[in-house]
């Protein structure tokens, strides 16, 4: 059985996430700063966010997409429904597609979460990204984080897709805006984009090997 | 946050029948789809939550010594779905898994939630009731075996006793081989809706194009899911002709004690039997025609 652990925050943090931590919690609001938070709902949890590894302690009453948006800054986490419908407040999850407002945060103790901060690199957008800037497949962009990261899942994991599973693959997605059309085209071109470079990389390879 | 006055889990399955035994008032949570929307909802006061998630000993599909195909009641539906045995064996159980919610929730639904919270639209329920599935349920106390039929007690009620967790699904041999199936949802999205009816056939098709061994389960026809025994008995030994096939579904209507709800009325659900039963069945012996099974 596992107990309740009681230290007060970030206290056993290394200096460096202490200060970024400290930063992001200023510009956002700290729900439980309000008020006293009783000692036995507090849980030490270690996870990494985008490949930042953080210990941090969190409430056993919170939602995972509450310490992503209001802990950790991580705004690009919507929140739509706040009950699984919508899709929105997607993560992923050791690589898989996760409805963030329905999982404790407690649960994310091990595991490595991806949100959609985390696809750029060096400022530089994710192949999926570019692909749902040149479909035109944001209007608002609320659904847009969700949507990019289920397609990311498609991508990594090096399946085939057809459109219709492409379809089912976003089908926990509500888009307000679009009518799905560009978001659909931009999906399958990410995941058919994914697709021939792999394909190009194996034809690389064996060109190298012969 | 959710109105969540402490949380707990188990490292191990005594561990957690021992927990429990020691906490009747704990509520159990798997996935969570249910009670963390219900919470949410404001349908659960302060709930002292005992989370089974960790026990890997609940997870996973395998076929045992005497043929019969164990689900571990944390499989989730994409487990499911994807699972290379079940696709061979019952793949009208996965048929019925990627039925339900959406992608991101069948990554962490689970099939034991989706039975233990006795919702009459689970859409697992009808076909593991085809299947005659039987529930292993265990206590601190010990073990029980109950089927799938008795297991569902009322509207959101089951015959799950304090301290008691579920512990395995299994179908028997006898049960699902050389059965071939069908699950139809009905509902008014193709993904994220609940049923407004499920239908699950299973049905072993032998020369000449004669059905036997037909079982029929529907759901959201009645306060919990339903099979039709008339209509079953009714089809034994005939062939599958559109009027017979017509007749099965007309009977099946005598099962159902559907009621109107926002979703749809009573007459409209029992037009929808009638009309998906015989579709069930004639897409069961499609397949019976067309492919090998195990
Ligand atoms: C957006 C959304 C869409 C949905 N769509 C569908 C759908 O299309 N079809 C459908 O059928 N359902 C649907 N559901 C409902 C839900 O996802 C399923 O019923 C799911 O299978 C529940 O599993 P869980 O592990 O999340 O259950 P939990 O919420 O963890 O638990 C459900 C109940 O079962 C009990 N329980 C769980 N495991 C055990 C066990 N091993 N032993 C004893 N008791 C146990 C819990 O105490 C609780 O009462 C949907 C839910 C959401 C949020
Ligand atoms: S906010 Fe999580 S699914 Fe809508
Ligand atoms: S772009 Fe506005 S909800 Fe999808």
């Amino acid at each position: 059985m596992s107990e309740v652990k009681s230290m007060p925050e970030a206290e056993e943090m290394p200096e460096a996430e202490r200060m970024s931590e400290a930063e992001r919690m200023s510009e956002v609001k700290r729900m439980s700063d309000k008020r006293m938070v009783p000692e036995k709902v507090l849980r030490q949890i270690s996870l990494t966010v985008n490949g930042k590894a953080l210990t941090l302690h969190v409430d056993i009453r919170e939602s995972l997409l509450e310490v992503l948006r209001e802990r950790l800054g991580y705004t690009g986490v919507k929140k739509g429904c706040g009950v699984g419908e919508c899709g929105a407040c997607t993560v992923l999850i050791d690589g898989t597609p996760i409805d963030s407002c329905i999982y404790l945060a407690v649960w994310a103790d091990g595991k490595e979460i991806r949100t959609v901060e985390g696809l750029a690199v060096n400022g530089k957008l994710s192949p999926v990204q570019e692909a749902f800037v040149e479909e035109g497949a944001i209007q608002c962009g609320f659904c847009t984080p969700g949507l990019v990261l289920s397609t990311t899942a498609m991508v990594e994991n090096g399946k085939e897709y057809s459109r219709e599973e492409i379809k089912r693959e976003l089908s926990g997605h509500f888009c307000r805006c679009t009518g799905y059309q560009n978001i659909l085209k931009a999906a399958e071109r990410a995941v058919h984009e994914a697709g021939h470079r792999c394909a190009h990389c194996k034809h690389e390879q064996e060109g190298e090997k012969g | 946050m959710f109105n969540i006055a402490k949380y707990d889990e188990a490292g191990s399955l005594d561990e957690a029948l021992a927990f429990l035994s020691g906490h009747p008032a704990a509520k159990v949570i798997a996935g969570g789809t249910d009670v963390l929307i219900k919470m949410q909802n404001g349908k659960m006061g302060e709930a002292e939550l005992f989370s089974i998630r960790g026990l890997a000993e609940l997870t996973g599909i395998k076929r045992t010594a005497d043929g019969a195909i164990f689900l571990g009641p944390l499989t989730t539906f994409a487990q499911i779905a994807g699972d290379p045995l079940l696709q061979k064996a019952i793949p009208v159980l996965i048929q019925a898994a990627v039925s339900m919610g959406g992608p991101q929730i069948r990554n962490i639904a689970t099939i034991g939630g989706n039975i233990c919270n006795g919702a009459v639209s689970a859409d697992s329920a009808p076909t593991l009731l085809a299947l005659n599935a039987e529930l292993r349920l265990q206590s601190a106390g010990g073990e029980r075996k109950v089927p799938l039929r008795e297991f569902y007690l009322g509207p959101g009620k089951v015959d799950l006793r304090p301290g008691e967790l579920l512990i395995g699904i299994i179908v028997r041999p006898q049960d699902y081989l050389g059965y071939h199936g069908h699950y139809i949802k009905f509902a008014m999205r193709k993904a994220m809706d609940i049923a407004t009816l499920g239908v699950s056939v299973l049905c072993r098709v032998e020369a000449g194009g004669v059905l036997s061994g037909v079982r029929i389960a529907l759901g959201v026809a009645a306060p919990t899911p339903v099979r039709c025994p008339e209509a079953e008995a009714f089809a034994e030994g005939k062939t599958g002709s559109d009027e017979t096939l017509e007749e099965i579904g007309k009977l099946a209507v005598r099962s159902a004690k559907a009621r109107t709800s926002w979703r749809a009325s009573k007459e409209y659900r029992e037009h929808l039997v009638a009309e998906l039963v015989p579709r069930a069945l004639k897409e069961a012996m499609r397949t019976a025609g067309g492919e090998e099974h195990v």
